[in-house]
């Protein structure tokens, strides 16, 4: 049995809110994936919990009339990867989210879970930051809506306040139309292990191979997921080329900020952060030649 | 003590239970409805022994709530073996050796069934991928590997 004192099954967006306000104690759960494990290693006793796993107006994903796609929070990876708007407009997001766990883990985790739990080593993360992708957050208070750079406020914490819930992750047009991308998790394993370094990269290229748009996001390089706008600049309007790909690794180990952990020392991390980011890069560039 | 009122199906027939809210899938199979099949391992989600198919997906049952399964459709190894014989996935098993303590076993022939029903074929190392939430301590692999391709590569 998990140590669950409280727990409450939520019809719909409003009521979720409104049992959230009332209890300051209750914790949103909606694939279970993290929270669960969590209640299982004591690490939450007796904890008071809140489910969106039923709630219908949580799930899915739609094109807006003026192109922005919005994911709903309650969408798991599976769906996520396999839904047509993904494949067609954003097939780099789903590779990334089909790198998480194994099979059975991204039947029941969702996006949302995965951005709110607030972990560096997010699958999702690093694409959705070089997507800039905008958080609609709603409360007792009403709608908000903010970029996921400033989500993440350091290592698993993000800002939600008590009562609010993420209820959309939207991507603007431009911020897709006509990119390539692409993203790699750096693991010991190659399955079912957490990244020890990820990285994603966006790139639009115009005649002559000129870099008009290029975006680079860090995974585990930090205490959040982060963008490296240093890099971005330099190699924006540049022509691209193997040397390219190269100075922008060196420059992203310029704006990055490691840990040693058990996975990994500080030292590694920097080097895989200059591989990473140059062979993402290479990547990126060739799958727009490639169309798939 | 806080239960619920469900109701679904396993292995094609309608179950009403009370769920107790605490409870994960896992246990109410087990201990509700003596569908020991379905083996608890690990209880984190990390080793697929608790694997089951919830409306046609695999789905690790220890870190799924029971309360969850209300109005879905379950598949359990127990529902494999039709009219006394085993399954396509299960014969394959048996006929490569992919079984020795057998824990791990109805979580992998839950995982080898979804792929098989997907209707799609699968490369050895998609084959590998599509199993990695699965783990087995005395195999070594290569047999259940061998089996799935069995299955899955006509
Ligand atoms: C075996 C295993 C392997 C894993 N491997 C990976 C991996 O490789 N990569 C990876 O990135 N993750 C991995 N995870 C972690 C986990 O699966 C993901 O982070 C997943 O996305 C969590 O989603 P969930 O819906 O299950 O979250 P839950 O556990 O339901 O929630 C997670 C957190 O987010 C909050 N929350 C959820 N939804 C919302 C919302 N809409 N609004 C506000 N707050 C919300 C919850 O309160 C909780 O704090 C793994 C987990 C397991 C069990
Ligand atoms: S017992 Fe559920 S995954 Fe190990
Ligand atoms: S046969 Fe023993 S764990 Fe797989």
């Amino acid at each position: 049995m998990f140590d669950i004192a409280n727990y409450e099954e939520a019809r719909d967006l409003e009521q979720a809110i409104e049992l959230l306000t009332k209890d300051p104690r209750a914790k949103l759960v909606a694939g279970g994936t993290d929270i669960l494990l969590h209640v299982r290693e004591g690490k939450l006793p007796e904890a008071h919990l809140v489910s969106i796993h039923e709630v219908a107006e949580l799930k899915g994903i739609h094109l807006e009339a003026d192109s922005t796609i919005v994911i709903k929070p309650v969408t798991t990876f599976t769906q996520v990867s396999s839904h047509p708007l993904i494949r067609e407009h954003l097939p780099f997001l789903g590779e990334a989210v089909n790198w998480v766990g194994g099979p059975q883990t991204r039947h029941a985790g969702t996006i949302g879970g995965n951005i709110c739990n607030g972990a560096t080593s997010a699958d999702s993360a690093p694409t959705l930051f070089a997507l800039n992708a905008r958080l609609q957050i709603t409360g007792p208070a009403g709608i908000r809506t903010i970029a996921i750079q400033d989500f993440y406020t350091g290592p698993g914490k993000v800002a939600l306040t008590q009562g609010e819930i993420l209820t959309a992750i939207r991507i603007a047009p431009e911020d897709y139309r006509g990119f390539s991308g692409h993203y790699i998790k750096y693991a010991m394993r190659n399955a079912m292990d957490i990244a020890t370094l990820s990285c994603s990269v966006l790139c639009k290229l115009g005649d002559a191979n000129l870099v008009e748009d290029f975006r680079l996001a860090l995974g585990v390089a930090a205490p959040t997921p982060i963008r490296c706008l240093k890099t971005e600049t330099a190699v924006k309007g540049q022509t691209f080329s193997k040397e390219l790909a190269a100075t922008a690794g060196k420059t992203a180990v310029t704006e990055v900020n490691p840990r040693t952990s058990w996975r990994a020392s500080k030292e590694y991390r920097l080097q895989l952060v200059a591989e990473l980011s140059k062979r993402a890069f290479r990547e990126a560039v060739a799958k727009r030649r490639n169309p798939a | 003590m806080n239960t619920k009122k469900i109701s679904f199906r396993v292995n094609g027939q309608a179950v009403t239970l009370e769920a107790d809210v605490r409870e994960s899938l896992l246990e109410a199979l087990r201990n509700k409805l003596n569908l020991m099949g379905t083996k608890k391992g690990c209880g984190v989600g990390e080793c697929g022994a608790c694997t089951v198919l919830i409306n046609g997906e695999t789905i690790d049952t220890c870190i799924y709530l029971a309360v969850w399964a209300d109005g879905k459709e379950i598949r359990t190894v127990e529902g494999e073996a039709k009219e006394g014989r085993l399954s396509k996935v299960q014969q394959a098993m048996l006929d490569e050796g992919a079984v020795q303590c057998g824990f791990c076993t109805p979580g992998f022939v839950m995982s080898i069934t979804a792929m098989a029903e997907s209707g799609q074929t699968f490369t050895t190392e998609e084959i590998k991928k599509e199993l990695s939430g699965n783990m087995c301590r005395c195999t070594g692999y290569q047999n259940i590997v061998r089996a799935a391709e069995k299955v899955l590569q006509k």
